[in-house]
C-alpha cells in the first residue's frame, strides 16, 4: 500500500523539476507510487526508481489528451484506489489544481491548493491573501490532496534506488462523457528562458520600459532568469500576458526578484512579495515598490540594467 | 436568431485587495467588512451580458442571474451586478455556510443551480471568472461542474456558443487550445476575454427595478451538515500574519548604480 501517489501528466523526454520535487515530498509521507500519463521512456522511468517510487500506474485508456481534466480526474480516482494511497500531491498548474477538484468530489476528499510546505502527516502550509498571510491546514478526510508549488523543496535522490512494477489502471469507458473536448493545440512559442513561476531569479519590467523590453531581456539572460512584466506592460502590448506577474497573472516567489520600471501597485505586489530579496529600480523616488525593496536604487532603467548587465558579463568572464 | 440563453453567472463578495486584508473571523476565515465585487467575476458578467445581447436580450427571453454565496454583506455583490447589467439576482445566504471551503461551497452552489433550474427552464450556462481574488484556488468551477455533471471550459480567453455548443479558446498552460462543449456548460473566463463596462447613471437607477430573490439552505435542499465548517473536508488550523517587508538600502543613481547593484547580488551569493 502506497502513502503517497504522485500525478506526473505527459513528462515527454524527462521529467520536469516540479514532478521531481512532487517525488521527493512523497517520500517524506511514505511509499510513494506514481500515476503516469502518456509515453514513459527508459531515462524518465530509470530516474521514476532513483527517486524511490514503489509502483507506477498507467491508464487503460490513450485518448485523456484529448478532453479538458474530466478524464484524468477519472484516471486519477482509479489510481487512487489501486494504489490505496492516503495522500495525492499534482503540481500547482491551473490543469493540475482543476484535476485535484474534481478528484477531491469524487473520493468525498480535502482538496489544498497553492501548497508550498507539507508535513509528514499531511498537514500543508501555504501562502494567502497575496502573501500577506500564512496559513496551515489539513484534510479532515481519509484521503488528502495537495496542489504544490514548485521551488519549494529540493528535489532528492532516495538513498535508496527501487525498480518499480508497472500496473495499468483500467479507465472507464464514459470517462469523457461529460467533458471538453480539446479541438487544436499550439504549443507556445518557447522563449528559452527559464519558466516564469519556477525560475530561479526573476527580472520584471513595468510602465517605466515604455515599450523597450531589451534591457530588461538582456540583464535577464545575464543572470540566466525569466521576464516578468506589470499589468500595465502587458495592457499595453509591450511583452505577452503570459509574462504577467501579480494577482491576475502569475505568482512569483524567486530568489531574487528585480523590478524596473514598476510602481508596485498592490495588483503587482500580491505577485511577488513573498520573494527572498527584492531589487527595484525605478525614477521615481515616491514609488511604493521601494518600501518592499531590499536593495533600491532611484535612477534610470535604461542605464542602470545595461550597467548591470555589462558587469555581470564582465564578471563571469 | 441564435437560441435564447438562461445564464447564471456567480459572483463573489471579496475583500478589496487595495486595503490590509485580515484573517480574524471564526475558524480562520476572512474578515469580509471592506468588501467588493471580485473583479474577476466582472469579466464573467460581461461574458454573459455580450452572450445575451447578441440573442436579442431579456425582450427576447435570455436570463442572465447573477447569484452570489454569502453572509448578508454579499448581497452588494448582487447589487454591484445589477447596476452593471445583470437581469436578476439571487443571494443565496444562511448562518450554515459560514467557513464552507470550496467542497461545501461547490455543494450550496450545485444545489442553488438545480434549484434556479426546476422552474421548467433549466440553467444553459454557468460563467465564473478564473478565481477569486481572495481564497484564489480556482477550484469552485472544477467542483462544480463534477457536482453538476457539466462539462467545465475554464481559462477561457475568448467564448462562442452556437446550436448548443460551447467554443472556447484556452491560454492556461503551455499550450494554446480550442476547447468545445456540449451545453449545459461550467465556463470560467479569464481577464483577457473582454473589458467589463462600468455601471453608468441609467443602470444604477434600473437596478433598483430589479429583483434580488433570497435563497436559505432550506429553500435550495440542503442540510446545515452538508456546508460550513462541518460539511467541510479541510481545516484551517492556524492562521499568521506575515511580517511586512521592510525597505533595505535605497540609493540614487550616481552613474555607477548598475555595478553597485552587481556588488549587492554578488554579496547576496545571487550571481
Amino acid at each position: 500500500m502506497a502513502h503517497a501517489l504522485v500525478f506526473i501528466d505527459n513528462p515527454g523526454a524527462a521529467l520536469k523539476k516540479s514532478s521531481l520535487e512532487l517525488l521527493t515530498i512523497g517520500r517524506s509521507l511514505g511509499e510513494t507510487a506514481v500515476a503516469f500519463t502518456g509515453e514513459l521512456n527508459d531515462d524518465v522511468a530509470a530516474t521514476l526508481g532513483a527517486y524511490g517510487v514503489t509502483a507506477v500506474y498507467r491508464p487503460s485508456a490513450d485518448d485523456l489528451d484529448d478532453y479538458l481534466v474530466g478524464p484524468k480526474a477519472v484516471y486519477l480516482a482509479a489510481a487512487v484506489g489501486a494504489s490505496g494511497a492516503s495522500a495525492v500531491l499534482v503540481d500547482n498548474s491551473p490543469e493540475g489544481k482543476e484535476i485535484a477538484g474534481r478528484l477531491g468530489i469524487k473520493l468525498n476528499a480535502g482538496v489544498i491548493t497553492d501548497v508550498v510546505g507539507v508535513e509528514p502527516d499531511g498537514t500543508a502550509h501555504k501562502s494567502v491573501l497575496a502573501g500577506s498571510y500564512t496559513t496551515t491546514a489539513k484534510a479532515t478526510t481519509p484521503v488528502t490532496i495537495l496542489s504544490v508549488k514548485a521551488n519549494n523543496v529540493e528535489p532528492a535522490p532516495a538513498a535508496v534506488a527501487t525498480a518499480p512494477a508497472t500496473a495499468t489502471v483500467d479507465v472507464p469507458a464514459d470517462a469523457a462523457v461529460n467533458s471538453a473536448r480539446i479541438a487544436t493545440r499550439t504549443e507556445k512559442p518557447v522563449s528559452g528562458r527559464p519558466d516564469l513561476g519556477e525560475a530561479r531569479i526573476v527580472v520584471a519590467g513595468g510602465r517605466g520600459v515604455d515599450g523597450d523590453f531589451g534591457p530588461v531581456e538582456e540583464l535577464a539572460d545575464a543572470l540566466g532568469a525569466a521576464v516578468g512584466a506589470s499589468r500595465a506592460a502587458t495592457d499595453a502590448g509591450w511583452i505577452g500576458h503570459d509574462a504577467q506577474v501579480g494577482q491576475t497573472g502569475v505568482t512569483v516567489s524567486p530568489q531574487l526578484y528585480i523590478s524596473a520600471g514598476i510602481s508596485g501597485a498592490i495588483q503587482q505586489k500580491a505577485g511577488m512579495q513573498t520573494s527572498k530579496v527584492i531589487v527595484a529600480i525605478n525614477k521615481d523616488a515616491e514609488s511604493p515598490v521601494f518600501e518592499i525593496a531590499d536593495y533600491g536604487i532611484i535612477g534610470d532603467l535604461f542605464k542602470v540594467l545595461p550597467q548591470a548587465t555589462a558587469e555581470i558579463k564582465k564578471r563571469k568572464g | 436568431m441564435e437560441e435564447t440563453l438562461k445564464i447564471v453567472v456567480l459572483v463573489k463578495h471579496v475583500p478589496d485587495a487595495q486595503f490590509d486584508r485580515h484573517i480574524t473571523g471564526p475558524g480562520n476565515t476572512t474578515d469580509r467588512d471592506e468588501s467588493i465585487l471580485s473583479e474577476l467575476d466582472e469579466y464573467a458578467l460581461e461574458a454573459a451580458l455580450q452572450l445575451a445581447e447578441e440573442r436579442g436580450g431579456p425582450k427576447a427571453g435570455n436570463e442572465v442571474i447573477a447569484l452570489s454565496m454569502g453572509p448578508a454583506g454579499a448581497v452588494n455583490a448582487v447589487k454591484k451586478s445589477l447596476q452593471i447589467g445583470a437581469y436578476s439576482g439571487v443571494h443565496l445566504s444562511d448562518d450554515a455556510l459560514a467557513g464552507s471551503d470550496a467542497a461545501a461551497t461547490s455543494l450550496a452552489l450545485a444545489a442553488a443551480i438545480r434549484h434556479l433550474s426546476a422552474d421548467g427552464r433549466p440553467v444553459d450556462l454557468v460563467l465564473t471568472g478564473m478565481a477569486s481574488t481572495d481564497g484564489e484556488t480556482s477550484l469552485i468551477p472544477a467542483q462544480l461542474a463534477e457536482r453538476l455533471s457539466f462539462p467545465q471550459v475554464t481559462f477561457a480567453s475568448s467564448l462562442d456558443i452556437a446550436g448548443g455548443q460551447v467554443t472556447a479558446r484556452r491560454d492556461a498552460g503551455a499550450y494554446s487550445e480550442t476547447v468545445e462543449a456540449q451545453l449545459p456548460a461550467v465556463v470560467s473566463v479569464t481577464d483577457q476575454i473582454n473589458e467589463p463596462r462600468y455601471p453608468n447613471f441609467k443602470g444604477i437607477l434600473a437596478a433598483k427595478k430589479k429583483k434580488i430573490a433570497s435563497l436559505s439552505l432550506a429553500d435550495i435542499g440542503v442540510d446545515a451538515s452538508q456546508v460550513g465548517l462541518a460539511g467541510s473536508w479541510t481545516v484551517v488550523e492556524s492562521a499568521d500574519a506575515r511580517p511586512p517587508r521592510t525597505a533595505g538600502t535605497i540609493i540614487t543613481d550616481d552613474g555607477d548604480a548598475g555595478i553597485k547593484l552587481v556588488d549587492f547580488l554578488a554579496a547576496q551569493k545571487l550571481l
